[in-house]
């Protein structure tokens, strides 16, 4: 039944945005959208490493974005602002990801499939990476769900609860660096903090809960990967940006939504 | 034993230090205010002792098993998050609906369960803030200038409460305050901080210190007498550094 390419994708489309929603909204409730965009963009160094040191994608992609989250995480509150130390490990480790891709030899790289997913070419390998790595980030935002929360809300309220904010972090960290690895394949390096940002902030519109926002949010993220497969394979535009166009509309409905909603 | 229990602590905080070499605890049922001019390191030290900033010398430690009810000074509350009161109660761990329903009441604001947190005023805020803080049985409750947002009828209401619950739980208070008189006529002992402990001891012993009236000006002393019982006998007899519970 996984023989066809369609539905494997759709199955991708759908197990990135199950992860992805949930904690996306742990990257709009902390402010987090630039710290996942400069996780994402350290992807493409990963997938160079990966093809140098001839690993899985996934792995060196997991490294190299806890290494850029880590390295973030230790340069902050010096001399810099985080957003610019942000902006110089995201479009850094881009650049240096796409020269060192240019300068392996004899690997035939499509670099777009990278940029911008190849979720067309998802293969079951493919898809228990993404199930399994969607799982992993379910199961650790479930199992630290209330303490995240908490720490979310106030660090210092947190600290007095007994729960240790900086612990949180690192695993909303691990998530993150997670969800980049499981996704480089289907929306790509430069995609993929969107999906984390706009089903959340879709969902911000009529959740009365962070649960509730939780859930809808990653309804609309795996609703936006089925839509816009379809409207890919029916207009014959790429997959990964269609996906993102098809989160944004939707984002556009439900901001009007939500304002006729509070308007009643 | 002692339930915050502070040796020589040292905070630095942005490769200044705010506070350096102080001793401090708090016993079972003690009250507890610490005062102090601002940027004096009142707050820096309250994180301290909860346990939200790390000193750079000297050790905290708190009692086993401690349940701290904390009201922060400030709260900014990122409105990205939906949080209702209800929920907001039942964080880190959940409580029985009936106890929320209970302490909201206790706090004055009964039925307030379902309203969305952003839509509370600063006092309302306020009050859901230390609703929280007594729904786990505090052994101690840590209140840093927590009329910031009431206005004086709200104010007078705030700390009668908290008399209240002190007398019902024996809980300890450990608070950091403005309001010169109350603090003095509701607290076993208060600590003069100034970057360092300036001086400590009973309301009589503090307000009559030197190193007090160099920071607060003699005048609180004209307004604390109203609230004192027993008379001011002059400041020249007082102990600026004698032991606060006697």
């Amino acid at each position: 039944m996984l023989d066809d390419f369609l539905l494997r994708a759709a199955l991708a489309g759908v197990g990135l945005g199950l992860a992805a929603g949930p904690l996306g909204c742990f990257v709009v409730w902390r402010r987090m959208a630039y710290f996942g965009d400069a996780t994402a963009h350290a992807a493409i160094l990963g997938v160079a490493l990966a093809l140098a040191l001839e690993i899985s994608i996934f792995a060196g992609v997991l490294a190299v974005a806890l290494a850029a989250a880590a390295v973030v995480a230790g340069l902050g509150g010096r001399a810099h602002s985080t957003d610019t130390l942000l902006g110089v490990v995201a479009h850094s480790t881009l650049a240096l990801g796409l020269v060192a891709v240019s300068l392996l030899d004899g690997v035939r790289v499509d670099l777009l499939g990278y940029l911008f997913g190849d979720i067309l070419a998802v293969g079951r390998a493919d898809l228990a990476v993404i199930w399994g790595g969607a799982a992993a980030v379910l199961g650790l935002l479930a199992w630290r769900w209330r303490p995240l929360l908490t720490a979310t809300l106030n660090a210092d309220l947190a600290f007095a609860s007994g729960i240790d904010p900086r612990r949180e972090r690192m695993v909303l960290t691990l998530a993150l660096a997670l969800v980049v690895a499981v996704a480089i394949k289907v929306v790509g390096a430069l995609l993929i903090a969107s999906m984390l940002i706009i089903p959340a902030a879709a969902a911000r519109s009529f959740a009365r809960s962070p649960e509730g926002m939780a859930a809808l949010a990653a309804l609309f993220a795996a609703g936006a990967a089925l839509a816009g497969l379809g409207a890919s394979f029916h207009w014959d535009t790429p997959t990964g940006p269609t996906i993102v166009a098809v989160a944004a509309a939707g984002f556009a409905v439900a901001l009007a939504a939500g304002r006729a909603i509070r308007q009643d | 034993m002692s339930l915050i229990d502070a040796e020589n602590v040292t905070v630095r905080l942005g490769g200044q230090t705010v506070l350096e070499a102080v001793d401090f605890r708090i016993a079972r049922g003690e009250i507890v205010t610490v005062v102090g001019p601002n940027g004096s390191g009142k707050s820096t030290l309250i994180r301290t002792l909860v346990g939200a900033l790390r000193p750079a010398r000297g050790r905290v430690r708190r009692a086993p098993g401690l349940s701290i009810g904390y009201v922060p000074q400030r709260l900014h509350l990122d409105e990205t998050m939906p949080v209702t009161v209800g929920r907001f109660l039942d964080l880190p761990d959940p409580q029985p609906p009936e106890a929320v329903a209970a302490v909201l009441a206790r706090v004055g604001l009964p039925g307030l369960v379902g309203r969305s947190l952003r839509g509370l005023s600063g006092g309302q805020f306020q009050r859901v803030l230390l609703a929280r803080a007594l729904l786990r049985d505090p052994d101690i409750l840590v209140l840093d200038e927590p009329t910031q947002s009431l206005d004086q009828p709200g104010t007078a209401e705030f700390y009668k409460l908290i008399e209240q619950v002190r007398a019902e739980t024996g809980c300890a208070v450990l608070m950091v305050s403005h309001d010169l008189h109350v603090v003095m006529s509701a607290s076993d002992r208060v600590i003069c901080i100034n970057g360092h402990v300036c001086c400590e001891g009973t309301p009589t012993v503090v307000s009559a210190a030197p190193e007090y009236r160099a920071l607060f000006g003699p005048g609180t002393g004209g307004t604390m007498a109203l609230y004192r019982h027993e008379h001011d006998h002059g400041h020249e007899h007082a102990h600026a550094h004698g032991p606060g519970d006697g």
